[in-house]
């Protein structure tokens, strides 16, 4: 009995081998690590100054005179308005802008990696396979914990944010994406076949806008969870709006934690607002 | 239309097609086709319908040819077949004499743009695209430019009346109407081959006697060769050239409208058909009697002739030339008094004849309009029957009682 209890619990190396993996990824790529690292960092910074370099009246024109033209709503461009004044008299547009410059950087990654990877999920069994178990993952691991690899992979700062925001981010889309091109009606499908098309003709002309309005909710699931992703980017050195929480929390100030924490709320509201699936004219959003 | 000659092409060729959907347990397939009497075995396998089961026909080019059965009896799998929408479980499909279970992926793409067009039971619109947009697809995927491919859709467009609507979305169109752009979108790409699932089933009747109208006279104008399924039986004796009946997977009867309506060869086609009226398929052919007793050769002694008419209770005889040629109408009157002249019967006035494959309608028609039976002649004016009146009411009691 005691000799089965202690083959049970001899511990299998599970923790170590990742350490292992993670460390030897580290010195031998470190070269192609520190590559993306400064073309990500190049990037976000690109993205920061352009942001900030806009006086915040402009700004906020513009994105009133955007979420006006993306939503033909005017409730939603006045809220627009209404919540980047708000963030402007709290003080935290800087902040708010930083913050900005990481989830746009992210939630671009994210797609260009995810809807991809969606269209290859939805066409193959086996990559569906493959990456269903590897999307639980990437989800439901506390985020906490894959910080530590980003860290050790791309040092202090914005990268390792946005690398771990990726990470938490992409599953949505990637798996909106898959779900929106499986659900193409089979007629649909079979008329672009009856007619000739090619794979790449059924990509473009049926499957992606047959499955537009599911992928555009991947897209805001996707942008939401790089919002909720920025305080614990803070943790690692990525400035913003989480920072000015962190900030808060060390020294137990009760009204700055409050400030902050709302305007991740407004920002999350307004993203959410503008970027949402409309309802489609075919009525099948 | 064209009754086909064998002179024409086969445009379109199933051999032995089976489908089967659901998994078969291995070699299912060959102990079903070994042993006929296990047919219905495979239909009880769990997971397993056979949609299609030994369909074996050619269409001609030209053809119009319709297939028929009731909702679930495999036509629309049949159909997807014919442009390999769905593989055959067994058989191959030709297509301008090409098998299409041997060309490459891409042979059959091109196959599909260029020769054949499909139009779906359900429409099949794609919902993001105008209307426009739509009927333009089958050209937008050949590459056809920009311009040109609005002209010709638009003009499919209005050939099955819906201009003005062109910037709309499917979902702003009634059933009717977005049937309508499934047509024009399969028109539009003008294919030799068209393929249609019930086409019209969602228009009302009079809009559906417009596009079948409309229909027959493109299909007659530029030929096409076109299979039509449909659950209408009226549809389908009007515009088929052959129709072919479907039960359970399997065509059990096939042939021209009129067969298919007068000689039903099982009780399934036979209740199909029993609501048709026997009018609308019924042609002089079939109504008319040997022509023999009312016939009277020129050469023929008069005095023989109306003995011949007393006798048999005739009022007229036909007079021909030894071809059997028609020359003219002698009745009994004319007889007695061509004998008193003492000079032989001939053919004089013009007798109104009809041809063969002329309608009941047109028969009963020149039946009213003359006192003699109608004589029924071929292209070079032989006898080949009479049309009594008798006949005719008796075809019409027999249609009222059935
Ligand atoms: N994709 C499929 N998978 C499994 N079974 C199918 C599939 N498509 C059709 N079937 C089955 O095949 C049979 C024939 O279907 P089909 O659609 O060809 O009938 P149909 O004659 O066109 O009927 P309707 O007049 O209602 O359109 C049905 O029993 C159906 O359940
Ligand atoms: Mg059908």
């Amino acid at each position: 009995m005691n000799g089965i209890m202690e083959v049970l619990t001899t511990k299998i190396p599970l923790g170590e081998g990742v350490a292992w993996l993670v460390d030897t990824l580290t010195t031998r790529f470190s070269a192609q690590f520190r590559f993306v690292s400064d073309m990500l960092e190049g990037g976000i910074q690109a993205l920061t100054w352009c942001l900030s370099a806009l006086h915040p009246l402009v700004f906020i024109a513009l994105c009133t005179a955007l979420a006006w033209f993306i939503r033909k709503s005017k409730g939603v461009a006045l809220a627009c308005a209404l919540g980047f004044l708000l963030l402007l008299n709290l003080g935290l547009w800087e902040s708010m802008v930083q913050t900005l410059a990481l989830i746009i950087a992210a939630t671009l990654l994210s797609l260009t990696l995810g809807i991809p990877m969606g269209i290859l999920n939805a066409h193959s069994r086996t990559a569906y396979f493959v990456t269903r178990p590897l999307l639980d993952l990437m989800q439901t691991i506390p985020a906490f914990v894959y910080l530590i690899p980003a860290l050790m992979f791309f040092g202090l700062g914005e990268v390792p944010g946005v690398f771990a925001t990726v990470v938490f981010a992409m599953p949505p889309v990637i798996r909106l994406t898959c779900l929106g091109i499986q659900q193409v009606p089979t007629e649909r499908l079979e008329a672009g076949r009856a007619f000739g098309a090619n794979w790449w003709q059924m990509l473009l002309k049926i499957e992606i806008p047959s499955a537009m309005p599911s992928i555009l909710m991947g897209v805001n699931q996707t942008i939401m969870m790089a919002l909720s992703m920025v305080v614990i980017a803070a943790l690692i050195g990525a400035e913003g709006l989480g920072a000015s929480v962190m900030r808060a929390l060390a020294v137990v100030d009760v009204g700055m934690g409050f400030e902050s924490g709302l305007g991740i709320v407004v920002l999350a509201m307004l993203l959410d607002r503008i970027v949402r699936p409309e309802k489609t004219p075919d009525g099948s959003s | 239309m064209n009754q086909g000659t064998d002179a024409t092409a086969e445009k379109l060729c199933c051999r032995d097609v089976w489908k089967i959907f659901g998994k078969l347990p291995g070699g299912a397939l060959g102990q079903l086709r070994n042993a006929p009497q296990r047919q219905h075995e495979i239909q009880t396998l769990p997971g397993c319908t056979v949609a299609v089961r030994e369909a074996d026909f050619s269409v001609r080019e030209g053809e119009l040819f319709v297939i028929m059965g009731l909702s679930g009896s495999g036509k629309s799998t049949l159909m997807r077949c014919l442009n390999g929408l769905i593989r055959p479980t067994w058989g191959e499909v030709f297509v301008d004499g090409r098998s299409l279970q041997a060309i490459s992926a891409k042979q059959l793409r091109r196959l599909r743009q260029e020769k054949m067009a499909m139009v779906f039971q359900h429409f099949a619109l794609l919902p993001h695209r105008t209307i426009l947009d739509n009927v333009a697809l089958g050209l937008e995927l050949q590459g056809v430019s920009k311009k040109r491919r609005r002209a010709k859709a638009l003009e499919a467009l209005e050939l099955v009346g819906l201009q003005g609507w062109e910037r709309n979305h499917p979902v702003e169109l009634s059933g009717g109407m977005q049937q309508r752009v499934g047509l024009a979108r399969a028109l539009a790409v003008d294919p030799q081959i068209l393929l249609m699932d019930e086409p019209f089933s969602a228009l009302d009747p009079l809009i559906r006697r417009q596009m079948q109208d409309e229909f027959l006279k493109l299909a007659a104008k530029v030929k096409k060769t076109i299979v039509f399924i449909t659950h209408d039986l009226d549809e389908a004796i009007r515009l088929a050239d052959r129709i072919a009946m479907m039960k359970d997977g399997r065509i059990v009867q096939m042939g021209t409208p009129e067969q298919i309506v007068l000689e039903p060869e099982n009780d399934y086609v036979e209740e199909f058909v029993a609501s048709v009226s026997r009018a609308k398929v019924i042609t002089a052919r079939h109504v008319m009697a040997d022509p023999r007793p009312w016939t009277s050769r020129r050469e023929e002694d008069p005095l023989a002739v109306l003995d011949r008419m007393k006798k048999e209770d005739l009022q007229c005889v036909f007079i021909t030339d030894t071809d059997r040629r028609l020359l003219g109408v002698l009745t009994r009157e004319e007889a007695a008094r061509k004998i008193r002249g003492g000079s032989a019967p001939a053919g004089c006035n013009g007798v109104p004849a009809i041809g063969p494959d002329a309608p009941l309608s047109e028969v009963v028609e020149q039946a009213a309009s003359s006192i003699h039976p109608t004589p029924v002649l071929d292209g070079r004016g032989r006898i080949l029957g009479v049309v009594t009146r008798k006949r005719l009411l008796q075809e019409w009691k027999q249609d009222l009682e059935g």
